[in-house]
């Protein structure tokens, strides 16, 4: 390669206008043409030991994709993806990967990084809609059969990963798609549901059986999977909204996260009354919180028709959501109104939320998680004017699956208590990852320990384990 | 997809569908509901397990065609399919050896108390059922109850039918006359359930009720469910939907009820127009 390091420079990804994507469920970001990834994949230095690779929970090898896109042979740079990734249409498009691999990119030291997501994201969509995917190699069947519970990113990585060592895997979904946050949570505009839908396609191609509308704890328990499978993977996420108990918080229009972006993305009601489910027309909407959730709902909001809050008790920097989304939060017109937290709700006879009393907050010491801890200014209370509140606090464990298998040991706010580099609980077969083990986390994280996992699994299942 | 293998109809706008779904037939116990979407655009409205049968793996729902998503079921026959169907949720009733226990059935809400009704006959209970409608016509499964009951008790509203009165009319004579009622239930209308609570009260006869908010996924993942009972937060679809019917704020429920109104409103003419459409 004759080009000077750094010469080309990071290749923007075209995307819908802001005027035009606030009345739009539609992807906002368009993707890279072919002239744009090449170019773009052009810029990597192909370096002996990529630094990018260590920022990578699930070790693709970063270089040699690229090299691929370069070579012009994307079918074979999304196939060398998905070696490692089974899902790199939703990671290129999701992951966070300024805080990983473009964060260690050696680029990134003089100049912007290598552009990964975007290129891996390039790749896989290439490879989608250019014709059939070709299946991986899948070792020979060896009759034994694992009990996934819970369709997503962690589970479907794990029924995959087992699938291709021969194993036979089962998902159990509650609900009546799989796909768990990747179809339920994140907006139809950041990961549009046809691209998850392929990827489960693919997985069941794999020869992974899927049942849907199968709630583990209720329709069936651990220990009864137990009775016919060899060994059972729990992969439920962080699936319970937390609220912040205050006045007021139960009036009609107030929603957690979880029932508004479900209702809008799983259940389509900005499609309504095409769509049978209904959510809240609002004129006004304030968000609570500051991470990902909230900006996603946020601009979910935007799209319905609504002018919207964003309520933040911390400052700017210590936002915990991703800068990009942020950063589309505020060109859609999305009001931030930080160092300001919510007291109570107002609300009229017919029982719906008419304002927000909210303080004013100012930052003091640091507390234990190191971020400076907001404290609430004295008399200055007010009220801001809302039909529709979203809280957008965070999430915990669910306990259905805890609270129904016995001897499975939680830790203090839930988790299950896993083995970080195999998944292997307290009860003998049973393994956990993802979410309901990390708290709520990223999508890599979590096939990245479902990945762990089915090779602590395989291994189970091939000697070590006491069935064989 | 669950097909439906058997549909009549017990009164003007109720139905009763048995349907195949073997696992939710399995695990059933009474007090527990079930979700089900008709089809692919459809919501997910949540049931009551009125009856099953282990054996043939099926599960009896009965409901009122109120809306876009009951009308719809209303509309599938035999042999035809329900897309999704998801349980057994929510806790199962708390079955005991209280002595002698009052089921209360209001409406539709008679399918419901039936399966509470036989489970605490079968725990040596005396049971007396109370059920009510508002006339003649809207009363079903009378028989049925006889069967688990030592004493079945039929009020009609406007008196087409046995007594004339409510059901709350008749838990009053009954312990006014002497009666000594250990625990009562009581499913139906929102309206209903407050009223026996209320009496009930009065009496100390400690009351359950079994909540029936707008819910969505039924195992606590969205809290479209929230129900405020003893002041705190509850989420009725797995903490419930049977609370302490002397505790619960049921003005609260009927407001959260009335969320969607307009909508629900707007997607019944709508699907009346469609229908009227296609019938032309
Ligand atoms: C709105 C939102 C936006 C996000 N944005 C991003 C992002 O941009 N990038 C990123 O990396 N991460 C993001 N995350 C986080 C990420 O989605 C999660 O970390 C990831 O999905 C966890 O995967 P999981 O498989 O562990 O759990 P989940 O995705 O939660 O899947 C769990 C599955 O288990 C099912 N389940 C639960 N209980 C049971 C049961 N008892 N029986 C059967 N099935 C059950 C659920 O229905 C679900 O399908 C976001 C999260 C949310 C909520
Ligand atoms: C635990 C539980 C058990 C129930 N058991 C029965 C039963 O056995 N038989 C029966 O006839 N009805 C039962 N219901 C009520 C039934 O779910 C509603 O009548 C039904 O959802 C109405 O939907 P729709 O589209 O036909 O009517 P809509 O016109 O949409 O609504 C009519 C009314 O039903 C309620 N409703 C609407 N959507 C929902 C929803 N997703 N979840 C709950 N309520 C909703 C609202 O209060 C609304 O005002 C139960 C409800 C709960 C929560
Ligand atoms: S560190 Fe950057 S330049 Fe080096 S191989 Fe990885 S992506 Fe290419
Ligand atoms: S219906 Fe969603 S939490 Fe109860």
């Amino acid at each position: 390669m004759t080009k000077r390091i750094g010469e080309i420079p990071r290749q923007k990804m075209p995307e819908q206008s802001p005027e035009d994507r606030c009345k739009n469920f539609d992807e906002v970001p368009l993707g890279y043409t072919v002239e744009l990834a090449q170019r773009e994949a052009s810029r990597c230095l192909q370096c002996k030991k990529p630094a990018c690779r260590q920022g990578c929970p699930v070790e693709i090898d970063i270089p040699a994709f690229i090299r691929l896109i370069v070579e012009g042979d994307f079918v074979g740079s999304a196939q060398k993806l998905k070696e490692t990734n089974n899902l790199p249409a939703v990671c290129g498009r999701v992951c966070p990967q300024e805080a990983q691999c473009e964060k260690f990119c050696i680029l990134g030291k003089r100049f912007e990084p290598v552009a990964i997501g975007r290129l891996e994201r390039f790749a896989a969509d290439y490879e989608r809609t250019h014709g059939e995917v070709n299946l991986p190699e899948i070792a020979v069947d060896t009759g034994k059969r694992v009990a996934v519970v819970g369709g997503g990113p962690s589970g479907l990585t794990l029924a995959a990963d087992l699938a291709k060592m021969g194993h036979r895997a089962t998902i159990f979904e509650g609900l009546h798609t799989p796909g768990g946050v990747l179809v339920y949570g994140i907006p139809e505009f950041r990961l549009p549901k046809a691209i998850v839908r392929a990827e489960v396609d693919f997985v069941r191609r794999l020869g992974v059986e899927i049942e849907a509308n199968q709630v583990v704890g209720k329709t069936i328990t651990v220990d009864e999977l137990l009775e016919t499978f060899d060994a059972v993977y729990i992969a439920t996420g962080a699936g319970a909204p937390v609220f912040m108990n205050i006045e007021g918080e139960n009036l009609n229009g107030i929603y957690s996260a979880n029932e508004y972006l479900t209702r809008v993305n799983l259940m389509k009601a900005y499609r309504f009354p095409e769509m049978d489910t209904p959510v809240a027309r609002s004129r006004k909407a304030v968000v609570i919180g500051g991470g990902n959730v909230a900006m996603d709902s946020a601009r979910t909001a935007r799209r319905l028709g609504a002018e919207v809050h964003l309520v933040y008790r911390r400052s700017r920097v210590e936002m915990p959501a991703r800068d990009e989304e942020i950063h589309h939060a505020e060109e859609e017109g999305i009001e931030f109104q930080l160092l300001t937290n919510p007291i109570r709700y107002l609300g009229n006879e017919e029982g719906w939320v008419t304002g927000a009393e909210c303080l004013r907050m100012e930052l003091g010491q640091p507390d234990a998680s190191g971020r400076r801890r907001p404290v609430p200014i004295e008399g200055s209370e007010f009220v801001i004017e809302v039909d529709t509140v979203i809280v957008a606090i965070g999430n915990q464990a669910n306990p259905l699956v805890p609270a129904s298998t016995p001897g499975l040991e939680t830790n203090r706010w839930g988790n299950i208590v896993a083995d970080e580099e195999t998944g292997k609980t307290s009860r003998d077969g049973v393994f956990a990852g993802g979410d309901i083990v990390t708290g709520a986390a990223t999508v890599i994280e979590a096939m990245g320990a479902a990945k762990r996992a089915a090779r602590a699994i395989d291994r189970f299942l091939r000697g070590e384990g006491k069935k064989l | 997809m669950y097909p439906i293998v058997k549909k009549q109809r017990l009164a003007p706008e109720v139905l009763l569908l048995e349907v195949e779904a073997s696992r939710i037939a399995r695990k059933a116990e009474a007090g527990q509901f079930m979700i089900l979407r008709v089809d692919d655009p459809g919501e997910r409205i949540p049931l009551t397990l009125a009856d099953w049968d282990r054996e043939r793996g099926t599960i009896t729902l009965i409901f009122q065609e109120v809306g876009v998503s009951t009308k719809k079921l209303g509309l599938l026959n035999e042999g035809e399919a329900i897309s999704d169907c998801v349980g057994p949720l929510g806790h199962a009733s708390e079955i005991g050896e209280y002595g002698t226990v009052v089921c209360i059935g209001g409406g539709v809400g008679i399918a419901p108390i039936y399966p509470v009704a036989r489970a605490q006959r079968a725990a040596g209970n005396r049971v007396i059922s109370i059920i009510g409608a508002r006339n003649k016509n809207l009363l079903f499964w009378e028989d049925k109850l006889r069967a688990v009951s030592d004493e079945v008790l039929v009020t009609t509203d406007d008196g087409s039918y046995r007594r004339k009165g409510f059901v709350t009319d008749v838990l009053k004579q009954l312990v006014d006359g002497g009666e000594q009622v250990d625990i009562a239930y009581a499913i139906g209308p929102v309206v209903m359930m407050r009223a026996v609570s209320h009496l009930t009260m009065e009496y100390g006869i400690h009351t359950v009720v079994s909540l029936n908010p707008i819910m969505m996924d039924g195992t606590g993942m969205c809290g479209a469910c929230r129900v405020t009972v003893d002041g705190e937060t509850r989420f009725a679809c797995v903490d419930g939907p049977e609370f302490d019917g002397h505790k619960v704020d049921f003005v609260g429920l009927m407001k959260r009820q009335q969320m969607y109104l307009g909508q629900e409103k707007e997607a019944r003419e709508r699907m009346g127009h469609c229908r009227a459409e296609r019938d032309a």
